[in-house]
């Protein structure tokens, strides 16, 4: 318990992770908060990549953090762009509004 | 070491809680917030254990400026203001185990990888750049992404800027009744359709609407 080693940090992003998916999951609300639980697994991989790179002392890891969070921004505003987008055309973002696709 | 430990036990709590808090908020403005306190507290567990670059970069990219835009459009689209007509209607539940049992079953499955990493001993052996004590995280990185990763790093360069074409062009909204300078019609203009000679008669007057 004392001794922080690679596995606690591993258990804490995989924590992250599953939270990430739960949200996804049973978000009834809108669908910014489904962007938001994405940003949450993002971040549990940026955890795990790090946490690598600083235990096995091999810089990779935290270069492949960056181009993540270059991702992870850019689907940000991708995303956000087409909820506007779509609360323009329809006025709402419920998850069970849309629907359109479902025929 | 202790001290160590106990950094990491409150940062993670913190990170945890807030991770929760984020998807069961009622308040969407709410979870933006908390979205903010769990990537601060992530990016302090990153500057702990050595990793300060990206510590601060998360802090910027995160905080300065994604949780802002997610503020901006929570804040355009008037969510808070509809949240009491969206609860008013029927909870949905029947989605809670199913949910349920999916994210425990990736979660064991991640466990089960973190333990069969536990048997592989030769990985630092296998690993391709080390990390050089003698120089800070910032000029290691450095050293490294603009020889090494050069070609990578001018795609995420690219990628970004697909990113802002794309959000650009997806939120443009064309305006009815805006005049507008146009300076392609200015130049183009000629002399034959800005100057007309008039044939005035005597005591009738230009009418200059024709």
């Amino acid at each position: 318990m004392i001794n922080i080693a690679l596995g606690h940090y591993l258990i804490l992003a995989a924590i992250i992770f599953m939270i990430g998916v739960v949200g996804i999951f049973l978000n009834r609300k809108n669908v910014i908060i489904i962007l938001m639980s994405i940003e949450l697994i993002l971040l549990a991989v940026n955890i795990n990549l790090v946490s690598f790179s600083i235990f096995t002392q091999d810089l990779t890891g935290q270069i492949f953090t960056m181009f993540i969070l270059t991702v992870a921004a850019a689907e940000a505003a991708i995303g956000l762009a087409i909820i506007v987008a779509y609360y323009r055309n329809k006025g709402s973002i419920r998850i069970e509004d849309i629907s359109s696709l479902k025929g | 070491m202790i001290a160590h430990s106990i950094f990491f036990y409150f940062f993670s709590i913190i990170a945890v809680f807030s991770a929760i808090m984020v998807i069961a908020s009622q308040n969407t403005v709410h979870s933006v917030f908390f979205l903010i306190l769990d990537f601060i507290s992530i990016s302090c567990l990153f500057i702990m254990i050595g990793a300060e670059f990206l510590g601060m970069i998360m802090l910027i990219v995160y905080v300065g400026a994604v949780a802002v835009l997610f503020l901006f459009v929570v804040m355009m689209l008037n969510v808070a203001q509809q949240k009491d007509e969206w609860f008013k209607g029927k909870f949905f539940t029947s989605h809670i185990p199913f949910g349920t049992l999916i994210s425990i079953i990736i979660f064991l499955e991640l466990i089960i990888v973190i333990g069969g990493w536990k048997y592989k001993p030769n990985l630092i052996e296998t690993s391709s750049i080390q990390i050089d004590n003698n120089f800070t995280n910032t000029h290691a990185l450095g050293n490294v992404i603009y020889t090494d990763y050069i070609h990578l790093f001018q795609l995420a360069g690219l990628i970004l800027l697909v990113a802002m074409i794309g959000a650009i062009v997806l939120t443009y909204r064309k305006r009815e009744g805006v005049k507008r300078q146009s300076y392609f019609r200015q130049v183009s203009r000629e002399k034959a359709e800005g100057v007309t000679l008039v044939d005035v008669k005597s005591n009738k007057g230009v009418n200059l609407n024709d």
